[in-house]
């Protein structure tokens, strides 16, 4: 399993389009993806997860991978999110 | 019986009622979860195929916007945590599937109200819309919308995007709910469709059956329930009269604004959402005249930050196709209630802290506000507005607040409209006193008659004691405004006028004859508006407006105009 700490720095946070876009990227991989808020879980190839998680800007998550491509499925989600803030 | 009016018109027809699904009829337990888990596969599969032949049907229909609205509702069916937790409730629980179906989305539902974040509430409301349509697929009831006669008054405890997209408009004389305001779905698409509607009339799905004889009134809200045969009578005519002149009417909606020997005018819209942009456009507008913000602060904890103002204003630009819309700048005062701007209550609040005054002090507010409406400028045709501005130093301080916001966004290498026009508010009598001044330093004036009457007559609009006080023929007021249309004509800037005045029709026969260039109005008085002038004369109405400005007192004005106006409308 491979780890990584984010902070969410644009202004809707995972929400609205963000969000969507995080679930499918999320799904094209084999791998499991979860999301780590406050020490919850949440599925990262569910919508109602990943909204129900209400992270706005400023919030830390932890994201996680487990699987066959867990490495490429780190790097790339986290590069998503990052490019949100552009 | 009366609801809320939200879209004009009247309905004759016979009841078609909605029925809404009680949850709490449903069964609750079943010993064969195998098979409760058949029957849920059935129902996603048959919902995924309606959903998708919504999409489809939708986007030729009602626009991208319901398309929209069904694409995150097959995500949320498809969804792999909303499908298991289905799935669980029935195995552990021995729930059926219908029951299973309802907790599932209640609690998903729950949840989601909870985060504060007005786009996943609005996801809150399509997890429920997604639950009924499973529910009504394993129960195999449907809607019945399907089957709905011509001539239908719908009448439902609510309308859900599910419900409109899947009923035959054409047959659809009416439409009310019990609940709902102005700005829910329902209200939405009736005034989008043409279709009277009225909302928030409590109880009627008890009272009323599928069958019932209706008549209501889309402007007053009234309901009349099997009425009699002389009230029928008196409503068909009504109806047959309002249709003639709605006919009359559309076709000014496409054209220009001329009075009959061809001076020009503009006719805008008055608008108080980013929902409100296919009514002014239905109606003919030329432009939006008056965008009020003050909704995007109102009715939440904290304040809107510049992406979400930047999304709105750009969908309303953008909505507005190339036509000028003027943003207003916040105006909003101690008499309302924004808790987080942490406002004392003051004893005279339309004397006190409010509009610009609040705007200049809180100034990384009005920034945020402010570089939204920049950002969102390339996408059509913005203008910026102040409210409430009653010196000059105020616009010198906003403008430069503005020049601010543009370098900052410079430095974001961020694009905007360079020569955006700015533009202010005439509400305040200093200010109507010193137009020479102050159309030496902006691009358009914008007289707001409603506080301009209030302040020059200090008299309380909402007083009633002293009603008859506030009175738009005041000769005082009239004056003040001919000063601001010459001071803004002498600097060679347009001068519009957003206030009730401009849209109607004795007063804005007056204001033609004075030289106003812009009337923005709530969006059903404009092609009205457009039909009088087009049979009006500009001379006449130059003549008209000196003779009035020797008038000594309202009642003498009011009565000139009337005379004037029954002449003109006869034509």
């Amino acid at each position: 399993m491979k780890t990584m700490d984010i902070l969410l720095q644009n202004e809707t946070g995972l929400h609205a389009r963000p969000a969507s876009e995080f679930v499918k990227l999320a799904k094209s991989f084999e791998a499991k993806i979860t999301l780590v808020k406050d020490g919850k879980e949440y599925n990262g190839k569910s919508i109602l997860n990943v909204l129900g998680m209400g992270a706005g800007k400023g919030t830390k998550i932890e994201l996680r991978a487990e699987g066959e491509d867990e490495e490429t499925a780190l790097e790339k989600l986290s590069e998503l999110v990052k490019s949100f803030s552009e | 019986m009366k609801g809320t009016a939200v879209s004009p018109g009247i309905a004759i027809g016979k009841v078609f009622l909605l029925k809404k699904i009680e949850v709490e009829s449903l069964q609750k337990n079943s010993d064969d979860p195998q098979k409760e888990l058949a029957i849920l596969e059935t129902a996603l599969k048959k919902s995924a195929l309606e959903l998708e032949k919504l999409i489809q049907a939708s986007g030729e229909k009602l626009g991208e916007t319901d398309a929209g609205i069904f694409q995150a509702h097959l995500m949320i069916l498809q969804d792999d945590e909303f499908v298991q937790t289905v799935r669980d409730h029935i195995q552990a629980e021995k729930l059926c599937a219908a029951y299973a179906v309802v907790k599932t989305a209640e609690d998903f539902y729950i949840q989601f109200m909870q985060i504060e974040d007005e786009y996943i509430r609005e996801r809150a409301a399509d997890v429920k819309d997604v639950g009924m349509r499973v529910i009504k697929s394993i129960l195999g009831t449907g809607t019945g919308l399907e089957a709905m006669p011509d001539g239908s008054v719908i009448v439902a405890q609510e309308l859900s995007p599910s419900d409109t997209a899947s009923m035959d408009s054409q047959k659809v004389c009416g439409i009310i709910t019990e609940s709902g305001g102005r700005t829910s779905h329902a209200a939405i698409i009736a005034r989008n469709l043409g279709i009277p509607a009225i909302v928030g009339a409590g109880g009627i799905t008890e009272q009323v059956e599928t069958g019932t004889f209706i008549v209501f009134n889309g402007e007053s809200g009234e309901i009349f329930i099997q009425p009699d045969g002389e009230l029928v009578k008196k409503y068909i005519e009504m109806k047959a009269v309002k249709e003639k002149h709605k006919k009359l009417l559309m076709q000014f909606k496409d054209k220009k604004t001329f009075t009959h020997d061809n001076h020009q005018v503009e006719l805008y819209a008055n608008i108080a959402s980013q929902n409100d942009t296919s009514a002014a456009l239905e109606n003919g507008a030329q432009g939006v005249g008056l965008f009020r913000t003050e909704f995007l602060y109102m009715n939440r904890d904290n304040e809107p930050s510049e992406e979400e103002q930047f999304v709105i204003y750009k969908k309303v630009l953008s909505d507005m196709k190339s036509k000028p819309v003027i943003i207003r700048t916040l105006d909003i005062g101690g008499d309302k209630n924004v808790p987080y701007l942490g406002l004392e209550k003051e004893d005279n609040p339309f004397l006190g802290f409010r509009a610009i005054r609040i705007c200049l002090e809180k100034k990384e507010m009005f920034k945020k506000q402010l570089r939204a409406i920049l950002r969102a400028s390339i996408f059509g045709r913005a203008r910026i507005m102040f409210p409430m501005i009653s010196c000059l130093e105020e616009l010198m301080t906003a403008k430069e607040i503005i020049s601010e916001c543009m370098q900052e966004l410079d430095k974001r290498s961020i694009e905007y409209d360079r020569s955006i026009q700015i533009g202010i508010m005439i509400e305040v009598p200093s200010a109507a006193v010193i137009s020479d001044i102050l159309a030496k330093e902006c691009d358009f004036f914008s007289i707001g008659t409603n506080d301009l009457i209030q302040y020059t007559t200090a008299v309380d609009r909402m007083n009633p004691k002293i009603a008859e006080l506030y009175n738009q023929y005041n000769p005082a007021v009239l004056r003040l405004i001919k000063t601001v249309i010459e001071n803004g004509h002498k600097e060679k800037i347009d001068v519009g006028m957003c206030g009730e005045a401009a849209g109607d029709e004795i007063m804005a026969y007056l204001l033609l004859g004075l030289g106003l260039d812009e009337f923005s109005m709530s969006p059903p008085c404009i092609l009205n508006i457009r039909r009088l002038f087009s049979l009006a004369d500009m001379n006449e109405a130059v003549n008209d407006a000196q003779t009035v400005l020797t008038m000594k007192d309202a009642r003498e004005i009011k009565k000139f105009l009337e005379e004037r106006n029954k002449k003109i409308s006869e034509r």
